[in-house]
């Protein structure tokens, strides 16, 4: 079997993890913490291989493993480029996270590090899972670590919001997989790239598009089944919150671009007004909410929750711009609410609050901090030269050409945005240092600037030269597109050419007196 | 390399390298780089506009990088340089390295420096970005840049609640424009499948009968696109219903207003639509609207500002006001005078705004200019600069000679290319722009009046009191934390209202931007006026010059033509005869005119009526989605509820472990029977 950089890769960066993860159980603190910063650095470096080696314009599927276990269940692995950037964006993510539980964390440690490389190994298997069932088992166990983090490593109130975050996400997995089940029998393959290619009866579709988007939807998360995400992340440490946000939402996001939509694309096209309307009502409604919250992380959550509506949104449109803007959505919205929380998290890690009136000034004593802070913050509002600016601006020019009034109200996410973010940054950077225990904190140390400067870096390179992260997924985004492309509704702008004008609309014709407006300064003169 | 690129890069990498700096370069060190690239790039920009001046230019366009490709949606990076392009950057150019130097005076005890002067960089490269787009994102890259380097400087002193909270307001307020201005590209590329400004500019009357949905309705694509892109500038130029932002900006430093809120930033609207001229031309409907807002926007400003007392309130409006002019210009298709006012207000209005910051810098920050009085011979030079900016303003000059300050040339060409289009809504904006020339000149006059002439009133003034006895102000985020230059002598006389305070002339630094921008306001009209009005060839293309309206200028009547002087005059009069003759007369009148007064007075109740209808209902709609719609609905019926029912469920089956042997039995039977009867049937 040959594979196309020699060994098999995906499974190396599976195994990475895994084998990191078993070994961390057995450590104390500091080398547990050692090995898993190694072995997250590994992937990464694995990562990087991987992006480079991805022979871009080449074959949709590229280095696939496959190997027959028994009952016609297979280990198949494989990888186009929207899998390929959601891998890359994972594991960018992990050594940072590593770094943020770096002191944070003291009880449990070698536990806490097997759940985190666990996760990275479950979140990398979603990804290239090219097996129908291989692709459920990763997606439902990566439940478990993210609950054991939360509901062991988080806050007051964490069983709750641990049984809250299991209880939604369940619920949608189970009707996933009597789906999945009926897909299999009448399509007789539990191949991925298979089934994106079958027909399915329309009315099927419905059922099935039904199935999979109670469990989507909830991942991702969509209003109204978005609520146990603010508590989620209210409860989970830093580094939880990061993988969370930065992640796991894009799940959700992955599933309706590698199944609803290509699978479905009939139920998907009847459905398109449901997402529509839903994520306009994420927009208005979770962007009012982020602005009256007390609670930094909170609002972070909130804020996510009507990001991700952008999503939703473009992936629904049925066209390139829609969807190529959600995925760069969902990276930049990794990147973006990933660095905001390690934000968060840096100030919590010294006033143990999330109380955004505990803090005020901090941009005099923590003007580093400020500095990335205000960054994030601007990426989050989308402003053009971050990779905010691409992902919104790209998605919403996709969305006008389905519906200009899904648009409008999306794009008031732009004003509630700005609105919200900077209320934020004022009250914790801006103003008189209230508390003197707030104005004592000290700038951001050595482990910290590595957690955030390469999220910046990665932040400005996607808004400046977001081709790096289109060219791979372009292809793949092509044929979607081309497989959506009979559904497609046509779009409620149509423009419809008329007869033009003769004059521009000011032309005042001195001499000829032709045009009505004319008259009057011939009289004059 | 080609010279566009210096000019626009080196004041990003000043204030990069500034910014990052900072203290650990020192104050010199980041001042004389920042204030050394903007210099660079002024030096470098007269000679693309000094060349311009001798007949058409071509435009070049110079490629930097790819930015997004998306299917057909594409732009890129690049720099575009034509004759209008030209204009804008010596006006950047000019007004940002003046005002860099300034606020090496200005600035000088303020402990951030460095933060300042790399946001001011910052600034001018965002907005040179802006003024060289060859598309639309890339215009809005600028666009959106210069709102944050806005929103950066209005809160500066960010201690200071009242900066912070404008700060916000400018950048959320400028998002609503900035919201029509999406939409805007989005239905342009949509229709064009371009955002590309050349290939718009050519497609777009062959558009112009064209009909396109929108919400559900049917209306005409070019009204539509350029009516939603009008919206984007609304908000940058702050033009009625849009423009609450801009008197509160006044919160940040002087400097500030002055290059941004008065010369550049504001201005880029009526660029916009200048850039987009030949688009705007298929749209008679949004041209209506563009005049219509325009008049309304310059009268509106012009009563309030005659209400004002603070020094800085009184140019925003008057700024405001402008700006009303410029659109108003553009609307009835007299590009070429819009630009020629947005080239000559940069030059007086920034010399008006760097002059009060002189005064306030004078009068230890005080800027209520009922505390002013009687300056004109403790600051001659200030005042003799800010009579040069407000000759200018005022449009001073001699029809019969064609010779007057820089805003006598601009001012009647617009007031008589409104006139001369003929149109209702053009008549409405001559008339209407007549009427705000004389109220422009009673509030300009006023502030001269007020803050030079008659007795010192400076007594009253906490800031003189301060001043006076000692307890220094050492805020660094009062209105200008300023090195003490009234070296005060306690004097034993205090009965001549100066309470015994000597104001200062400002320092070289400060003098030498007030000098330049004085010849400005006073040549800027004269040796430009012919080539900005007189003739198509100047522009070579990049606006849409309307031969017949310019004509038709000419062909005005007499009285049209002196109209602008007349009001001029009698507002001048009117401001003498209550600021100097009778000074009880304002009392009187306010008293008189009670209702109206205080209607002008409190800004028209904008403040208000958007606080009710906007800002309450939002904070009040969130606290109801979050604790009535999340909590109260979801949370309830939705996993609280589940665990309800799970809870019940558990007490139901407690029941069935009774521990009663017969009861297990009997649903052991039941269960039996069933499987039995599935079985079998």
């Amino acid at each position: 079997m040959g594979f196309q950089i020699g060994f098999p890769i995906l499974s190396v960066m599976l195994a990475v993890p895994l084998a990191a993860a078993v070994l961390c159980l057995f450590l104390k603190a500091p080398a547990a913490r050692m090995v898993a910063l190694a072995a997250t650095l590994a992937d990464l470096a694995l990562g990087i291989v991987l992006w480079a080696n991805y022979d871009v314009g080449g074959a949709q599927w590229q280095f696939t493993e496959r190997a027959n276990l028994f009952a016609g269940f297979q280990y198949a692995l494989g990888i186009d480029g929207i899998a390929l950037m959601l891998i890359v964006l994972s594991v960018f993510l992990m050594p940072i996270c590593i770094l943020a539980s770096w002191e944070s964390i003291d009880k449990r440690v070698g536990e806490y590090m097997a759940a985190f490389l666990l996760m990275e190994t479950l979140m990398i298997g979603v990804f290239c899972a090219q097996d129908l069932f291989l692709f459920y088992i990763m997606f439902e166990a990566g439940l478990i670590p993210m609950y054991l983090i939360i509901g062991v490593w988080g806050g007051a109130n964490r069983i709750y919001a641990s049984y809250k975050f299991f209880l939604y996400t369940l619920l949608g997995s189970v009707l996933m997989l009597i789906a999945m089940l009926w897909m299999v029998n009448v399509a007789g393959t539990t191949s991925i790239p298979a089934l994106m290619t079958y027909d399915f009866a329309p009315e099927a579709q419905t059922w099935l598009w039904l199935a999979f988007f109670a469990s989507f939807a909830v991942k991702m998360p969509m209003w109204p089944v978005h609520t146990w995400l603010p508590d989620a992340h209210v409860q989970a440490p830093t580094a939880g919150s990061v993988i969370l946000a930065g992640v796991l939402l894009k799940m959700g996001g992955y599933g309706f671009i590698r199944f609803s939509l290509p699978m479905f694309p009939d139920a998907s096209a009847q459905f398109m007004w449901l997402i529509l309307g839903l994520s306009m009502a994420a927009v208005v409604i979770t962007s009012l909410i982020a602005l009256v919250q007390h609670d930094m992380k909170k609002l972070i959550a909130y804020s996510s929750v009507a990001h991700m509506a952008i999503v939703t949104a473009g992936l629904f449109a049925f066209n390139v711009q829609g969807l190529e803007g959600a995925m760069v959505m969902m990276l930049s919205h990794g990147l973006v609410s990933g660095a905001l929380f390690l934000c968060v998290g840096v100030i919590y890690d010294r006033l143990h609050t999330r109380e955004i009136d505990r803090y005020g000034g901090l941009s005099i004593n923590m003007p580093k901090y400020a500095l990335f802070f205000m960054l994030f913050t601007m990426a989050s509002i989308g402003l053009p030269g971050t990779s905010g600016f691409v992902a919104e601006f790209v998605s919403l020019a996709g969305v006008y050409q389905a519906s200009s009034l899904a648009t409008l109200v999306l794009t008031t996410g732009i004003i509630l945005g700005a609105a919200y973010m900077l209320y934020l940054y004022c009250r914790i950077a801006f103003g008189v240092q209230k508390n003197a225990d707030a104005a004592a904190m000290r700038d951001l140390n050595a482990r910290e600037w590595a957690m955030l400067a390469p999220i910046a870096a990665a932040v400005l390179w996607m808004g400046v030269y977001p081709e790096s992260f289109l060219a791979p997924m372009r292809k793949d985004i092509a044929t979607l597109d081309i497989r959506l492309a009979k559904v497609a509704p046509a779009g409620d702008a149509k423009p419809k050419e008329g007869k033009p004008h003769a004059y521009p609309a000011n032309a005042v014709h001195h001499e000829s007196g032709d045009a009505a407006s004319a008259t009057r300064d011939l009289e004059a003169h | 390399m080609n010279p566009i690129l210096v000019i626009v890069f080196a004041p990003l990498v000043a204030a990069i390298v500034g910014g990052l700096g900072n203290r650990a370069l020192g104050n010199t060190i980041v001042k004389s780089i920042t204030t050394g690239g903007l210099f660079l790039s002024c030096a470098l920009s007269w000679p693309i506009f000094l060349g311009s001046l001798g007949g058409s230019m071509d435009a070049t366009v110079v490629p930097v990088m790819q930015w997004v490709q998306s299917g057909t949606l594409s732009f890129d990076w690049a720099l575009r340089v034509d004759t209008l392009t030209a204009v804008m950057l010596v006006v950047i150019t000019t007004v940002s390295a003046l005002v860099h130097l300034y606020s090496w005076g200005y600035m000088e005890e303020d402990p951030d420096q460095p933060r300042f002067f790399a946001y001011l960089s910052l600034f001018t490269f965002a907005m040179l970005m802006l003024v060289t787009a060859d598309n639309l994102v890339q215009m809005f890259f600028g666009w959106e840049g210069v709102g944050l380097a806005s929103y950066l400087l209005i809160g500066f002193w960010f201690r200071k609640p009242s900066a912070n909270a404008a700060a916000i307001k400018a950048f959320v307020v400028n998002r609503v424009g900035d919201l029509g201005f999406m939409l805007g590209i989005f239905g342009t590329y949509l229709v064009f499948q371009t955002t590309s400004i050349p290939e718009i500019l050519e497609a777009a009357p062959g558009m112009s009968g064209a009909t396109i949905g929108f919400l559900g309705y049917r209306v005409q694509t070019m009204d539509l696109l350029c009516i939603l892109l009008f919206i984007g500038a609304m908000g940058k130029s702050a033009q009625l219903g849009l423009h609450t932002w801009l008197p509160d900006a006044m919160e940040g430093p002087t400097p500030v207003s002055a290059l941004i809120h008065a010369a550049t930033m504001v201005t880029a609207g009526v660029f916009m639509v200048c850039r987009l001229s030949p688009m705007f031309e298929t749209a008679p409907v949004a041209l209506g609207m563009v005049t219509i807002v325009g008049a309304m926007t310059c009268i509106f400003a012009a009563t309030v500002g005659t209400t004002q007392w603070d020094i800085k309130r009184v140019i925003a409006y008057s700024t405001c006001s402008q700006l009303g002019y410029m659109f108003f210009a553009a609307g009835v298709g007299a590009y070429g005078a819009a630009m020629f006012h947005l080239f000559t207000h940069a030059f007086f209005k920034a010399l008006l705004f760097l002059g009060a910051g002189s005064v306030i810098h004078a009068m230890h920050h005080e800027q209520d200019m009922r505390y002013y009085g009687g300056l004109r011979k403790e600051i001659p030079l200030t005042f003799w600069a800010m009579m040069a900016g407000t000759l200018a303003i005022t449009g001073v000059g001699i029809y019969w000679l064609h010779a007057g300050f820089a805003g006598f040339h601009s001012k009647d060409a617009i007031l008589e290319a409104a006139f001369a289009r003929g149109t209702e809504s053009g008549s409405f904006a001559f008339f209407v722009g007549a009427f705000a020339a004389l109220l422009t000149s009673f509030y300009s006059w006023r502030l001269i009046f007020l803050t030079f002439f008659g007795k010192p009133r400076w007594a009253a003034s906490e800031h003189i009191q301060h001043a006076v006895h000692g307890d220094r102000h050492d805020h660094p985020s009062d209105e200008h934390a300023g090195h003490d230059v009234a070296h005060h002598v306690p004097s034993p006389d205090h009965s001549d209202g100066t309470a015994g305070y000597h104001p200062h002339e400002s320092p070289v630094s400060m003098l030498i931007p007030l000098g330049v921008l004085t010849l400005g306001a006073v040549f800027a009209g004269w040796v430009f006026s012919h080539a900005f009005l007189d003739s198509g060839e100047f522009w070579g293309g990049s606006i849409y010059y309307n031969e017949g309206l310019m004509h038709a200028m000419h062909g005005v009547p007499l009285w049209v033509k002196l109209t602008a002087t007349v009001v001029m005059l009698l507002g001048l009069f009117a401001a003498w005869l209550a600021y100097i003759k009778d000074t009880s007369l304002p009392a009187r009148a306010a008293e008189q005119l009670g209702p109206v007064y205080r209607f002008f007075l409190n800004k028209w109740y904008f403040d208000e009526l958007y606080n009710a209808v906007f800002v309450k209902p939002a904070f009040w709609l969130g606290r109801q989605f979050w604790q009535k719609g999340d909590v109260g609905i979801i949370d309830r019926f939705g996993p609280n509820g589940a665990a309800w029912v799970v809870a019940q469920g558990a007490v139901g089956a407690k029941r069935f472990q009774s521990g009663y042997v017969t009861s297990y039995a009997l649903i052991m039977l039941l269960g039996l029977v069933a499987a039995i009867t599935w079985v079998l049937f």
